[in-house]
């Protein structure tokens, strides 16, 4: 099935394309909800201080889901908000995961103090799987950073980094495109050049588009009408590109097709894995941007 | 802990602080509605099977796919490598290892060419030793005439050096080589002793999916060779050898390569034997020695890259490190 008929109630019924479910490799928990210590102007779940869209998950709301992911054949757990750290079992939630596989975490490195990060390379230490960590920045200085993520921000972030690094750790550094030079060639030799002065001789970075949505919407201007995918549009070997061909998100509300339409109710599956192991239908606009991006929101 | 600052210029331009403007509010796509209406919406939508229901589903998603790939043997000692990215000197080293210790077959899991020279000596030395072997992505992309490898790295530098050994191969193999490398088997199937295995390059799913043992878990394998219906199998691609026992018994073996080292700062390569021992299936991954300064003065008369010549004679990895997971890459020296 590559495409399904959809009625609304304003719009009548239509075809839309749909994805299917080939495997699930990448199994997402929205661990903090939507809350952040941070209120960043290009954030497509809008998290802040105040955002309780979707709340913290436990570890024993969680412990059923690496089970279930485990007969499922996930490969790979990744953890985001909101700021993963803001969870106060997030330490005893990575362990109980590397159990079952290897896991990565989305942080703004705001949280990430000496202490927790010498924690954090202990975990990583002691497991069979990698143990991986994403850092967040929006420009390689204060003055394209912070009027993104916060004043003050590039500072603090830059502070995060070092004390994973000093603590034995190396993370992936993600750059978005909010400004579109971070990703032209130049950009990414600045980087490099950024991270070598910090003193990572391992240098790892993941750039990613922004989606017009959530609080990124005010600041860009959200999808035009013609952003949309269409039934008949499917290439030659289906929507098996998409990243939703292979992932799902677990909030503390359900599990959700992606990690990008958690704040869209019609972006909710099931209650378990198991009820949302079949087609999704791309109606959201979002789902253009990850099509002519080719997003994959994993390393 | 928050972060509002009476400077942040968004605070002044609107009446509440992004901070603190989703009091009591939930983000429903572009709008801010009551919390309390965006968890009714979400408690309405989306299925809840019963658990036969459940049961059923997961069945059908973990159905089997059908594979009609024949299986060879029995056998009770193989040599499988990968990898051999034009190192004949090394390939060379691997027929005489494994004759020597009696196998009674040798397989490659593809990716004959890249990164060191003349590709063309290979195909001489796999009809030689009566390789069996399979395709990889590189075999692929020769042979439907790709003119780049398409790696996509982060790094520029990555990307240049990628594209500077695919295209030496490209130019330097023959018509004849290529047109054989796109008539190879995608994936074949052994039995050394009792067990069945499948071999492949990447993974069981994709000939291109990076299988490293950090990144690798066991449930996920598990699942693989359940649909396979297999014992085990064997993958390279990677270049980084690896073995995990699954605790239904299952082996899966990652054999490395034999075109550069294992990015362990030795200058030798690995492959590994298979052998049956009384019904057990013994894995030995097998450090093998060749004449690598003889590569490496090949690779300057060829003019490639100094960076990968370093490679060969340091044992460890100088580019396009960025497909490391944490673990390994924490390993690595670069
Ligand atoms: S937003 Fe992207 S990942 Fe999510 S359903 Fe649409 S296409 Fe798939």
């Amino acid at each position: 099935m590559s495409e399904m008929t959809v009625s609304h109630s304003s719009t009548g019924s239509k075809r839309v394309p749909v994805v299917e479910l080939r495997s699930l490799d990448t199994l997402w928990f929205q661990v903090a909800g939507t809350v952040c210590n941070l209120a960043c102007t290009h954030c497509f779940v809008s998290s802040s201080p105040t955002n309780h869209t979707h709340e913290n998950l436990t570890l024993a709301e969680i412990a059923p889901f690496l089970e279930e992911g485990a007969r499922l054949g996930v490969k790979e757990y990744y953890f985001t908000g909101g700021e993963p750290f803001l969870n106060p079992e997030m330490e005893a939630i990575l362990e109980a995961t590397l159990g079952y596989g290897p896991a990565t975490v989305l942080t703004n490195g705001l949280l990430l103090d000496p202490v927790r990060c010498e924690r954090l390379a202990g975990l990583a230490a002691e497991s069979d799987y990698s143990l991986d960590f994403r850092v967040s920045m929006d420009g390689y200085d204060a003055e394209s950073n912070d009027p993104i993520r916060g004043e003050g921000t590039f500072e603090r972030i830059l502070a995060g980094i070092r004390n994973l690094c000093a603590a034995g750790i190396n993370p992936v550094i993600t750059v978005t495109e909010v400004h579109c030079e971070n990703a032209s060639r130049e950009g990414r030799e600045r980087f490099f050049r950024l991270v070598g002065e910090l003193g990572i001789d391992k240098p790892r970075l993941k750039i990613l588009p922004v989606f017009r949505m959530g609080a990124e919407a005010e600041r860009s201007g959200a999808y035009e009408s013609w952003q949309k995918l269409r039934a008949g549009e499917a290439p030659a070997e289906g929507w098996l590109h998409l990243q939703c061909s292979a992932c799902r998100m677990v909030t503390d509300q359900g599990v959700w097709v992606c990690p990008i339409l958690v704040n869209e109710p019609e972006g909710k599956m099931g209650t378990t894995l198991a009820d949302t192991l079949g087609g999704f239908p791309l109606e959201h606009p979002a789902c253009w941007t990850c099509h002519a991006h080719g997003v994959s929101c994993r390393t | 802990m928050t972060d509002r600052n009476p400077k942040d210029d968004r605070s002044r331009k609107r009446d509440t602080s992004p901070l603190t403007a989703h009091r009591g509010m939930a983000t429903w796509g572009e709008k801010l509605v009551p919390l309390a209406e965006f968890r009714k919406a979400t408690a309405a939508v989306g299925r809840e099977l019963s658990p036969e229901e459940r049961e059923a589903e997961v069945a059908e998603f973990l159905g089997p796919p059908v594979d009609p790939t024949p299986v060879e043997g029995p056998f009770s000692k193989v040599a499988v490598f990968g990898g051999v990215y034009n190192n004949h000197y090394g390939l060379t080293a691997l027929l005489d290892d494994a004759e020597a210790r009696g196998v009674e077959a040798i397989y490659c899991l593809g990716d004959l060419g890249g990164f060191g020279p003349n590709p063309n000596k290979i195909w001489p030395l796999l009809e030689r030793g009566g390789v069996r072997t399979i395709q990889g992505n590189y075999e692929e992309s020769l042979a439907s005439g790709l003119e780049d490898c398409n790696c996509g790295y982060t790094d520029p530098r990555d990307n240049h050096f990628a594209e500077i050994s695919y295209r030496y191969t490209a130019s330097h193999s023959s018509p004849e080589f290529k047109r054989w490398m796109g008539g190879l088997p995608k994936r074949r199937r052994i039995r050394v002793g009792e067990r069945e295995l499948l071999l492949v390059h990447g993974s069981p799913r994709r000939i291109n999916e990076f299988l490293f043992h950090s990144t690798s878990p066991a449930p996920f394998l598990e699942v693989l060779l359940t649909q396979e219906r297999a014992d085990g199998f064997l993958c390279t691609h990677t270049g980084l050898p690896w073995h995990r026992r699954l605790p239904s018994g299952a082996t899966v073996v990652n054999v490395g390569v034999i075109g550069r080292p294992a990015n362990d700062g030795r200058t030798e390569v690995r492959y590994c034997l298979l052998e049956d021992r009384d019904g057990r299936l013994g894995v030995e991954s097998v450090e093998l020695g060749y004449d690598h300064r003889a590569l490496a003065a090949e690779m300057r008369r060829e003019k490639l890259p100094e960076k990968f010549v370093e490679t060969v004679l340091t044992g460890w990895w100088t580019t396009c490190l960025e497909i490391l997971p944490a673990k390994e890459r924490h390993a690595s020296r670069f």
